[in-house]
């Protein structure tokens, strides 16, 4: 069976609630059938608009979506057949969890056996067997989440749609639902669109993941590529950790340029830059940057640590680099540690590939 | 484990649940301090009135009191078909005569004339004799009395006195359901075309249950839309839906029998769009159209208030729930959101009902004769006839009646399933 690649599309859609602010532009994005995609993006970015478009309940004001290669823009939610995890479980509060399950299927007219297998089943999927004649107010939150998973995938949509399910849960719960959502997914190969704020999340749970930010894509790629190669500097600012510089670009060769700093001048990697005298941002990983390195780099730079905060498995220091104080290091806890001291000046280097350097901020 | 459990010290010795109490004694006597004055405002204002209220409709003490020794030798009257003994005749003339030395005579002679038609002649005639000393008291008073006039030969007017013995009567309450005592003891049905309680307890449950129906269809809507609206619009909204409460009652009466009179403006517009004729126009007051209207509109705020209470917790994401699981919009709204206001349909219908089975200004302007309910007849009691026990036995029986309301509610929906606000 072959994956259709454009199982759902967004061609050219704009959304507007009151006319004059575009809160989704010009969005065109492909999603595979079968693919686990997270939009991902600060609140008020578009994401959960564009999902709320997909399921039915916003029209977009312009251009049009397309299931399977089918024009949805005017079909009514409850003809899309598209499953829907909400926020905050949306579990029907009067009914018990098997009928929770059941509605989906009742509404089709399933036959009665036929319901019970599939009700059994799915709630087997989330290990919540057992559960059926409870209430939704006697279940825990993370049990609720299941049930709402459940019922989303009871009723074998094609595509399976998440608004930031796991948002009231607390963080051991949240993350040990990460990985069961993920493992659902694989399991049954549905295609599904998470929508979170939660960058970690996006990445340990995405096939690919597209950052939203003021009503656009900024960027959509896996979540290595995401966090490798940024191609802007509010995607590198919004996943992971980033020290940045703010400079102007002096020299450009074909992968490497020499940005001017407030006193001093870096090698990096020009990204988004094309040409001299351009403003430039320069993101680089806390990570990416070593104490006293062994092996030769080509920036290598003094600097005097201002603050240590121990968090366990590493240790974070920061810095007072090239003119800015808030230069973060991240040293991985191991036994052949350093004595790291407060105000004592160290020697750091990176390589100039892993300083981009992108658009100004 | 063990079955016993051991008692839980504290560290000073003392059983934890002694100590438990003794700390929270202060607090308990705190509130109760604090709710005491509301306590005894609620005692003062409504169990003692709802007590004096009962004693008034079943007290019929006065004949008790006023013939003490003619119920007291009546104990000895066995054969009740049969004329009583001497000694009744005796006991009713001594009790006679010192009411009429106490200028009390007339009030029996009318208390018994409506128990049995005739008492207040013979009495009075009775009065006569004593006043002037023609009775011979150390002669059969059986003979002298019964030479008096041919009624008090008549064992029925005997049974009628023996009748009013029990200091307390049920007869009010029988009067309230068209029934009443017959002369041997059974209750007996009124005749028919002078039943007119019965039409007035069917027309106030009928009334009252259409007025809830019609609320409820108006209200559920307007809830609805309170609930959803944005704030801007819902506020104002709201307000519509208050100002009745912030109008007098009395006006907002008045105001529909400007609008629903035959020359009023509803006819005036019915007439215009030619829907009626001109010298055709309905009466829509002074009957029951005017008050299923008024009342309608002015109970209305009591149904929405409450949905809207319940709406407003109903999470607009439960709808699309529904829809994005494939429910039609009518699937989802009668399977999820319907169900989940119950509560407040609940509460709104039984709020409306309970005020519209007691409800007197509105149907007492509007309702004319076909309109008016079971308060108009007690206020009517209380007012004009002055049969104040009458009038406390009817109150009575619309409260049991809201009681029984309430305790098949509860059978059937649960009291816990109620929500106010």
């Amino acid at each position: 069976m072959s994956k259709n690649p454009e199982f759902v599309k967004f061609d050219k859609v704009d959304k507007s609630y009151d006319g004059k602010v575009l809160v989704v532009k010009d969005l065109q994005l492909d999603i595979a059938e079968g693919e686990f995609i997270t939009m991902l993006g600060p609140s008020g970015s578009g994401k959960t608009t564009c999902l709320m478009m997909l399921a039915g309940f916003e029209t977009p004001t312009h251009g049009e979506i397309l299931l399977d290669g089918n024009i949805i823009s005017n079909i009514p939610p409850h003809k899309r057949g598209i499953g829907m995890v909400f926020q905050n479980y949306a579990l029907f509060p009067h009914m018990t969890v098997y009928e929770n399950l059941a509605f989906p299927l009742r509404v089709r007219k399933v036959e009665k056996d036929e319901i019970d297998k599939k009700v059994d089943k799915a709630l087997s999927m989330v290990s919540l067997s057992g559960f059926e004649t409870r209430m939704p107010a006697q279940l825990s939150g993370g049990q609720q989440q299941r049930v709402a998973v459940a019922r989303a995938l009871v009723f074998d949509p094609a595509v399976v749609l998440m608004d930031e399910p796991l948002g009231a849960l607390d963080k051991n719960l949240r993350e040990s639902m990460q990985y069961e959502i993920k493992h659902i997914h694989e399991s049954i190969g549905v295609t599904v669109v998470y929508v979170t704020h939660d960058q970690s999340e996006a990445l340990t749970m995405s096939n690919r993941i597209a950052v939203f930010n003021d009503g656009k894509v900024q960027q959509l790629s896996n979540p290595a590529e995401l966090y490798e190669k940024p191609v802007n500097s509010f995607v590198a600012e919004f996943i992971g950790e980033n020290n940045t510089f703010n400079g102007e670009v002096v020299d450009i060769a074909k992968d490497k340029c020499k940005v001017k700093l407030a006193n001093s001048e870096i090698l990096a990697n020009p990204i988004s830059v094309k040409s001299k005298g351009e403003k430039t941002t320069v993101s680089l990983r806390p990570e990416r940057a070593l104490i006293n390195p062994t092996d030769k780099m080509d920036n290598m730079f003094t600097g005097k640590i201002e603050e240590v905060i121990y968090h366990g498995d590493h240790t974070r220091v920061r810095l007072n680099l090239l003119g800015s104080s808030e230069f973060i290091l991240k040293v991985p806890n191991s036994t052949s540690n350093l004595e790291l001291k407060v105000s004592q000046d160290i020697n750091i280097g990176w390589n100039s590939v892993d300083a981009r350097a992108l658009d100004p901020k | 484990m063990s079955s016993e459990t051991k008692q839980i010290l504290t560290t000073d010795g003392i059983p934890l649940e002694v100590s438990l109490k003794k700390a929270e004694k202060k607090n308990k006597i705190k509130a109760f301090l604090l709710v005491a004055p509301l306590l005894l405002f609620l005692v003062i204002t409504y169990i003692f009135p709802i007590g004096d209220m009962f004693m008034r409709s079943v007290d019929d003490r006065m004949v008790t009191n006023m013939l003490p020794k003619t119920f007291k030798a009546m104990e000895k009257w066995e054969n009740l078909d049969e004329l009583p003994p001497e000694e009744v005749y005796r006991g009713f003339y001594e009790d006679y005569k010192l009411l009429a030395e106490n200028q009390q005579h007339g009030k029996l002679g009318q208390r018994l004339n409506k128990e049995k038609n005739g008492f207040n002649t013979i009495t009075k005639k009775l009065f006569r004799q004593i006043k002037r000393k023609k009775i011979d008291e150390s002669a059969s008073l059986k003979e002298q009395i019964n030479k008096l006039h041919k009624r008090w030969r008549d064992v029925e007017y005997w049974q009628a006195i023996k009748r009013t013995a029990p200091p307390y009567t049920a007869s009010k309450y029988l009067k309230g359901m068209d029934m009443y005592f017959a002369a041997d003891g059974s209750i007996a049905q009124v005749d028919e075309d002078r039943r007119i309680h019965r039409i007035l307890w069917l027309r106030t449950l009928e009334i009252a249950f259409f007025v809830t129906l019609f609320c409820f269809f108006m209200g559920y809507p307007i809830a609805h839309l309170l609930a959803t609206l944005p704030m801007k619009y819902s506020n104002l909204l709201m307000i519509c839906v208050l100002l009745p409460f912030w109008t007098s009652l009395l006006v907002r009466t008045a105001s529909w029998m400007i609008l629903l009179q035959q020359q009023g403006i509803v006819n005036d517009f019915f007439v215009m769009i030619g829907l009626v004729a001109d010298d055709n126009r309905p009466e829509m007051m002074y009957n029951k159209v005017g008050t299923y209207v008024a009342m309608t509109q002015i109970l209305l705020p009591f149904m929405v208030l409450p949905l809207y209470s319940v709406m407003k917790t109903i999470s607009p994401s439960l709808m699309r729930a529904g829809k994005s699981l494939g429910g039609t919009p009518f699937v989802a709204f009668w399977k999820v959101y319907f169900p989940l206001t119950i509560p407040g349909i609940g509460a709104g219908c039984l709020l409306v009902f309970i005020l519209a089975i007691g409800y007197y200004i509105t149907p007492a302007l509007v309702g004319g004769a076909s309109g008016t309910l079971i308060s108009n007849q007690i206020a009517f009691h209380m007012k004009t006839t002055l049969d104040w026990s009458f009038a406390s036995a009817m109150g009575l029986m619309l409260l049991t009646g809201v009681l029984v309301i309430y305790w098949i509610y509860n059978k059937l929906v649960g009291v816990d399933n109620i929500k106010l606000g």
